[in-house]
């Protein structure tokens, strides 16, 4: 009997977990032996026929075996937490030969031009960032849209600094939502998995042929772990159809589209406005169109349960996780609260979201971001559109990395219920909302109004 | 893929342009040409809306004649000058964002490589010294660091000339432009030096009133680059407007300017050598001979 290696970990896969060591394999054997076996199989029996089972893995872990079935082709990424895990195992995947290409790139401006480059040249990209990443790379990822560049990249969101911090906070989201990508915000790991690999084929549609982002929050979803059920990992979805874009790719095989052919349309003239205009148009035109092939593959761009109810929590990401929750802890206090989830950002779910807030009298958005960005989608979407109209209170709000006490969502739907909304912030000393009074004048309702504020933020 | 995406479909040849059918029935593509056939045959890149006296777009002509393959080769620039031209080009070119050349030419090449594993398709970088100098440095050292296998062209006019006549990484030192108002307080990046030391397996400096020299160097630039490793051409392409030379003084400026700071330099390694010989049949750089000598 041959010595025993030393046992590595491994997920209930089977596979190494949280190296950046491929598996071992014998010696005089193919490393890439398990990917050449892999199949290339139709994107219904891949979604909804193949035979799945339930594993318990991370968010990483859930991105890692999303792209080992994705027929990706080229992956490099810059080392961010929380991303790095999801990247370097990404690099397992390619010492196993799932993945063509892959290398750790020099910063992130660099990578998602690398990124661009690449996907220009026909090939499927894949590619990760968070936080500050995002920003150092934006100037790149907000021009794949308008070089319609239809490539997958997961935003695992953090704090943008200053202050340093490294902790959940999805305010980046706010820098994405208006480059003319799809963007769609994953509640779990359970979405990690299937929003990657749909993704590509939302994003590779000919008449969408735009970039997919996929954001979702750092550590409650890359780190912890949950129920992922999904497809064995001999089977792959189809590869990307360099010639099947809206726009053609450039490879010197077939006559390339230039952005920049003729000198008028870079400088300022009608012919440049209008060209740029026309541009604009088209990118935000795809993005609509995309709206069948989610609701497709995703079955809709929002989740909605129970829209009867007065109470609407809105949500997207974890908060929908925590809503989840809160709708249950409501439950037991005799108030029935529905709940909507929002799958895809961009194409934002407008009409879907009137609809199911149709019967609403109370609506609460809990965000994990200082801005709100999700309060003001929703208050655009719905304003004017409902009569009667419901009240909409924008919160609670965690931010930093806080985790969101569902115990918060609750008080502020009891709050909204009796038309007291925390967001509503007692103004300062001697400010005109407090009559002029100073803070130490305040009145025991002014008071009240503040200790409800302080509680609640 | 040679002609074959440049050409008209049957039945649709009286309604393409004159300039499109002289293309295909006289242009580059599919054939050698050199900078000594020019006139005889129609070239990817004639009209253009660079100044009058463009050092720079006389530099891309000729770089463009050079491209050993121009039928399979891919351009990639960023803002500036050489873009304006560039893009005129029949030769498919990307332009991304400022100073990203490197970085989109990286993912580009290993992406062509990906999808035709068995056959050659340049990708050549053609960007200012703005571009490639300053903003785009940090993605040029790692492509090189990398050993990424394009060619870089650095359009060097020593200034921001697109921009308006600002004082860029390359200018000289003291040269009073603007965002320099007092002169420029520290030397011109020895970027040669840098690509060398990065990785570069060839390595180039070249003034335009040489286009046999031109020619040579981006023609070797381009071969090496294909399976040796990446590959630098830094050239002076003056901005007359900027720097006010006379329309009728550029080439002189060129003259002046080789002897002053632009030399011509070649730096090829062993390795380079022995692939142009073995590969591409460069008899210079094929082994010599010694008489008597007894091989091991």
């Amino acid at each position: 009997m041959s010595e025993q290696e030393p046992e590595q970990k491994t997920n209930p896969q089977g596979d190494v977990i949280s190296t950046a060591a491929p598996v071992k394999v014998e010696a005089g054997k193919d490393p890439h032996a398990e990917a050449k076996k892999q199949r290339v199989v139709t994107p219904e029996y891949f979604f909804f026929e193949a035979p799945r089972e339930r594993v318990f893995i991370t968010g990483s872990e859930a991105g890692k075996e999303a792209v080992r079935r994705a027929n990706v082709d080229f992956s490099i990424a810059y080392p961010i937490t929380p991303q790095s895990e999801t990247m370097q195992l990404i690099g397992v995947l390619y010492g196993e030969g799932y993945v063509k290409e892959y290398y750790r790139g020099e910063e992130e401006n660099g990578v998602m031009s690398t990124m661009a480059g690449a996907s220009r040249a026909g090939v499927r990209c894949f590619t990760a960032t968070a936080g500050p990443g995002t920003l150092r790379g934006i100037e790149p990822i907000a021009s794949w849209p308008g070089h319609r560049l239809p490539l997958v990249a997961i935003f695992t969101c953090r704090v943008v600094n200053a202050p340093l911090a490294i902790q959940p906070d999805n305010i980046e989201i706010t820098y994405l939502l208006n480059c003319g990508m799809i963007l769609f915000h994953a509640e779990n790991q359970q979405d990690v998995f299937d929003f990657i690999l749909k993704g590509f084929l939302i994003g590779e549609a000919n008449d969408v042929t735009l970039p997919v982002g996929i954001a979702y929050d750092g550590f409650f979803v890359t780190h912890a772990r949950g129920y992922v059920w999904m497809p064995p990992k001999d089977i792959k979805i189809p590869p990307r159809q360099a010639y099947h874009g809206a726009v053609p790719v450039l490879d010197a095989e077939n006559p390339p589209a230039r952005l920049s052919r003729d000198a008028p349309v870079q400088k300022s003239n009608f012919m440049a406005y209008n060209i740029h205009n026309v541009w604009q148009q088209e990118v935000w035109g795809a993005t609509e169109r995309a709206k069948k092939y989610i609701n497709y593959y995703m079955g809709g761009l929002l989740e909605a349960q129970d829209t009867d109810a007065e109470v609407l929590l809105v949500a997207s990401g974890s908060a929908a996780a925590q809503s989840r929750e809160a709708v249950r802890l409501l439950a037991e206090q005799g108030i029935r609260a529905g709940i909507v989830k929002i799958r895809s950002l961009r194409p934002f779910p407008t009409r879907e979201l009137q609809q199911a807030c149709a019967k609403a009298k109370l609506i609460v958005i809990p965000e994990y971001n200082y801005v709100g960005w999700l309060a003001k989608e929703v208050k655009s979407a719905l304003y004017g559109e409902l009569n009667p109209t419901p009240l909409i209170i924008g919160g609670p709000r965690v931010f930093g990395g806080m985790s969101m006490p569902v115990e918060l969502i609750v008080e502020t739907v009891l709050g909204g219920l009796k038309k007291v909304s925390p967001t509503q912030v007692p103004v300062g000393a001697g400010a005109k909302g407090n009559g002029g009074k100073k803070a130490d004048e305040m009145s025991a309702d002014d008071k009240s109004k503040l200790a409800h504020f302080y509680q609640n933020i | 893929m040679s002609l074959d995406y440049v050409k008209v479909s049957p039945g649709f040849e009286k309604y393409i342009a004159k300039e499109y059918r002289d293309f295909v029935e006289h242009g580059p593509f599919g054939k050698k040409v050199s900078v000594s056939q020019v006139g005889t045959f129609k070239e990817a890149l004639e009209e253009h809306p660079m100044c009058a006296g463009c050092a720079m777009t006389l530099f891309i002509r000729l770089a463009i004649i050079a491209f050993p393959n121009p039928e399979d080769t891919i351009t990639v620039g960023t803002a500036g000058c050489g873009r304006l031209a560039i893009s005129q080009a029949m030769i498919p070119f990307v332009y991304g964002n400022y100073g990203d050349t490197n970085a989109v030419a990286s993912g580009l090449k290993r992406g062509l490589m990906t999808r035709f594993p068995d056959k050659y398709k340049d990708v050549v970088v053609m960007a200012g010294d703005g571009g490639l100098a300053d903003i785009g440095f940090s993605m040029m050292m790692h492509s090189w660091f990398r050993r990424e296998k394009f060619t870089t062209i650095m359009l060097d006019n020593e200034v921001y000339g697109n921009t308006g006549g600002q004082e860029s990484g390359m200018t000289t030192r003291g040269a009073v432009l603007k965002m320099a108002p007092l002169g420029k307080k520290f030397d011109k990046i020895d970027m040669p030096q840098l690509a060398k030391t990065a990785g570069c397996v060839y390595v180039a400096t070249v003034v335009p009133n040489n286009p046999r020299r031109v020619e040579s160097v981006i023609k070797k630039a381009v071969l090496i680059a294909r399976e040796v490793g990446p590959t630098y051409i830094q050239a002076y392409t003056s901005c007359n407007i900027e720097y006010a030379i006379p329309t009728d003084k550029v080439m002189e400026d060129a003259n002046n300017v080789e002897k002053d700071r632009y030399q011509f330099q070649e730096y090829i390694t062993d390795e380079a050598k022995q692939y142009l010989a073995d590969k591409w049949g460069y008899s210079e750089y094929k082994k010599k001979e010694i008489p008597g000598e007894v091989k091991a």
